[in-house]
């Protein structure tokens, strides 16, 4: 297959799913198929890509003709193909388990449409090689989340929405101005072309500066300490489903922005922003860790676990070695499966057990001793016990702090992983082990009487606890190409050539 | 002109940044779409302001020659078109959030993160759980 289908195939699989499922508007069981369908395309599609590129080839598509660098590319490497292929692993798993329960009331408010958007916005941004384009991606991931945040328009919700929306809006147009001053200063926008100028460029105290701007951009989007306010603040009203699919992809796409332009564009005052990244990689971790020690509901406990995880995937940029960077893929994609699969139990503890808060559910061992042994594989993993998928991102980036000399740095991370491991435990022993509060009978007998929740809400949960189960005990695959495909990040000259084509001359900044 | 248009650009930031901290909902929306603008114009001074001529390729002509940047103005359309489409359904959420809770202060809208029942309140928070009874 070409590089133009095997780049476009992903963006093009969720934007038809879009397009139909608003069409098929009223026929709720179409919509279903549908958005089902597109999930699995986009899943298709990004095994393909990922064939394509695993063996170290960087591959790029223009669109309208347009030589580089003036129209849009698209570009995969290595990472973006991993990316993408996880973004299709979750659609699925996430889609499948969106069919249960409440879903009618869902889809009479555009669950799928939205849905398919905010897949959509997610794999155009891990593809797209131009930074105005990423915006817009970034844009169609936002307003598709807005739309699924305030879904049922509860109170809680509403005021949720308040807080998630501001913030983030706020954030995109911090983004879009700091294109707008990059633009300014190199008169180009597209990432291949702007890794050429940038090192070229007289005043590079400036670029520091612009490289702080699209820290904090990119900082507010992945929920790093001090701009994670709006994480905890929303996540927890939205529905079992919606919320996984926010917590596997939307702050990852925060990750992967800064770990893209800080090895393509900014790499050239690591010095300055290293200790800063480090700074707020340790309060990210500390304190994201702390709020969720504070709380007894599920998904706040969840929550706040998100915000003190991204702490460790800024690893990579805070050492800045290629173990380190080669870690945070690691970290990214092993957190991605664990996090969404903890919020999908939490959903079904929510169903059987009748509460999303840990005061008033129990026994669940008890009755479903199978779902304590699915919840104990990614909590244990999210702590990073051995043999799970957790223990090799933790022990990958950890070694690498320590190879580098940021002592501190593996303290905070080994610290906080004893702290997640309590919240895990907590989890453990109010939802699984004490007694069950008296009036909970009822809510279990609902629960298994109902056969077919049980497999549609289950099945997702066991596919995505064998892949971490997989990528624990058959780690070799999963760490070496994470490794090589942080080694290919800091070689910016494969990706300079794959969209220029052949090696190009340097051309000299327009103004 | 450009130091006039950075001036511009920054005072429009100021007044956003003054708008966004209030904590009326009203204001935080008005700041929003004034943060836009100032973007939009920052966009408009990146792409440096020289030729007044419209940006058309002459027949025969393979090449722009004198005319204006096209591309801020390409780029400052599509996000006009993004963030008017944005405010606009922020608006509608702040109006039925407005509706529902029954205040446009967002100090007083805790349904999401309810205050824990121990803390001391102070007299705005009691005001708000006042507020809040009848619905839980």
């Amino acid at each position: 297959m070409t590089a133009d289908l095997l780049l476009t195939l992903p963006v093009l699989a969720p934007a038809i799913g879009v397009a139909l499922c608003a069409l098929a508007w009223g026929h709720p069981l179409l919509q279903r198929l549908i958005s089902l369908a597109a999930s699995l395309g986009l899943f298709c599609a990004s095994v393909v890509l990922l064939l394509a590129v695993r063996d170290g080839t960087v591959i790029a598509t223009q669109f309208g003709g347009w030589a580089p660098p003036f129209g849009i590319s698209f570009v995969g490497d290595m990472f973006s193909a991993a990316m993408v292929l996880i973004t299709g692993l979750m659609a699925v798993a996430v889609g499948v388990y969106g069919l249960v329960g409440d879903v009618e009331a869902r889809e009479n408010a555009f669950y799928h449409v939205l849905y398919q958007g905010l897949l959509l916005g997610v794999t155009g941004a891990f593809l797209t090689g131009d930074i105005f384009n990423l915006y817009v991606w970034f844009e169609i991931m936002l307003i598709s989340s807005f739309g699924l945040l305030s879904l049922g328009g509860t109170r809680e919700q509403l005021d949720a929405g308040i807080k998630y929306v501001t913030l983030n809006l706020i954030a995109t147009t911090f983004f879009l101005m700091s294109v707008a001053f990059l633009y300014g200063m190199t008169g180009t926008l597209n990432m291949a072309d702007l890794a050429r100028v940038i090192p070229t460029l007289e005043n590079q105290g400036l670029v520091t500066a612009l490289a702080l701007m699209f820290l904090a951009t990119f900082g507010a989007k992945a929920a790093v300490f001090p701009l994670f306010y709006w994480l905890p603040a929303a996540y927890h009203t939205a529905s079992a489903p919606i919320v996984a699919i926010f917590a596997a992809l939307l702050t990852k796409v925060g990750v992967y922005a800064i770990i893209r332009t800080f090895t393509l564009l900014f790499d050239g005052d690591a010095g300055y922003t290293g200790p800063i990244v480090t700074a707020v990689a340790i309060f990210t971790m500390v304190t994201g860790v702390l709020g969720a020690a504070a709380h007894f509901d599920i998904r706040r406990i969840l929550s706040f676990h998100i915000v003190s995880q991204i702490g460790y995937m800024l690893f990579g940029i805070a050492v800045a070695t290629p173990l380190a960077i080669g870690g945070s893929i690691l970290y990214v994609i092993h957190h991605i499966i664990v996090k969404a699969n903890l919020f999908l139990i939490a959903g079904v503890v929510n169903r059987a057990g009748g509460s999303f808060d840990l005061k008033q559910t129990g026994g669940l061992y008890r009755t479903m001793p199978m779902l304590g042994v699915l919840f104990l594989i990614p909590a244990l993993s999210l702590a990073g016990l051995p043999p799970l998928s957790g223990f090799w991102s933790k022990f990958t980036v950890i070694k690498a702090s320590l190879d580098a000399g940021h002592i501190v740095l593996a303290t905070a991370g080994l610290a906080v992983g004893i702290l997640t491991l309590y919240s895990m435990i907590k989890i453990w022993n109010e939802a699984f082990w004490k007694a069950a509060p008296d009036q909970s009978g009822q809510t279990m007998r609902r629960w298994q009487a109902d056969r077919r929740a049980k497999i549609i809400m289950l099945s997702p949960v066991v596919v995505l606890a064998a892949i971490t189960l997989t990528i624990g005990l058959f780690a070799e695959p999963f760490v070496d190409y994470s490794l090589r495909a942080g080694e290919q990040l800091l070689d910016k000259s494969a990706y300079i050539d794959a969209v220029f084509g052949a090696p190009a001359q340097v051309t000299e900044a327009r103004p | 002109m450009e130091p006039v248009f950075a001036l511009a650009f920054g005072v429009m930031v100021a007044v956003a940044a003054y708008l966004l901290m209030s904590r009326n909902v009203l204001r935080v929306v008005l700041g929003l779409l004034v943060l836009g603008n100032a973007t939009n114009l920052s966009i408009f001074l990146a792409g440096r302001m020289g030729s007044r001529t419209p940006p058309l390729v002459a027949a025969g002509e393979t090449a722009l020659v004198g005319g204006a940047n096209p591309l801020p103005q390409a780029l400052i359309l599509t996000a006009i078109v993004i963030s008017f489409s944005l405010v606009a359904f922020t608006t509608v959420l702040f109006e039925s959030a407005h509706r529902r809770l029954g205040t446009v202060d967002t100090d007083a809208m805790r349904e999401a993160e309810p205050e824990a029942a121990k803390k001391v309140p102070t007299d705005r928070s009691q005001a708000a759980a006042r507020k809040m009874e009848p619905a839980e």
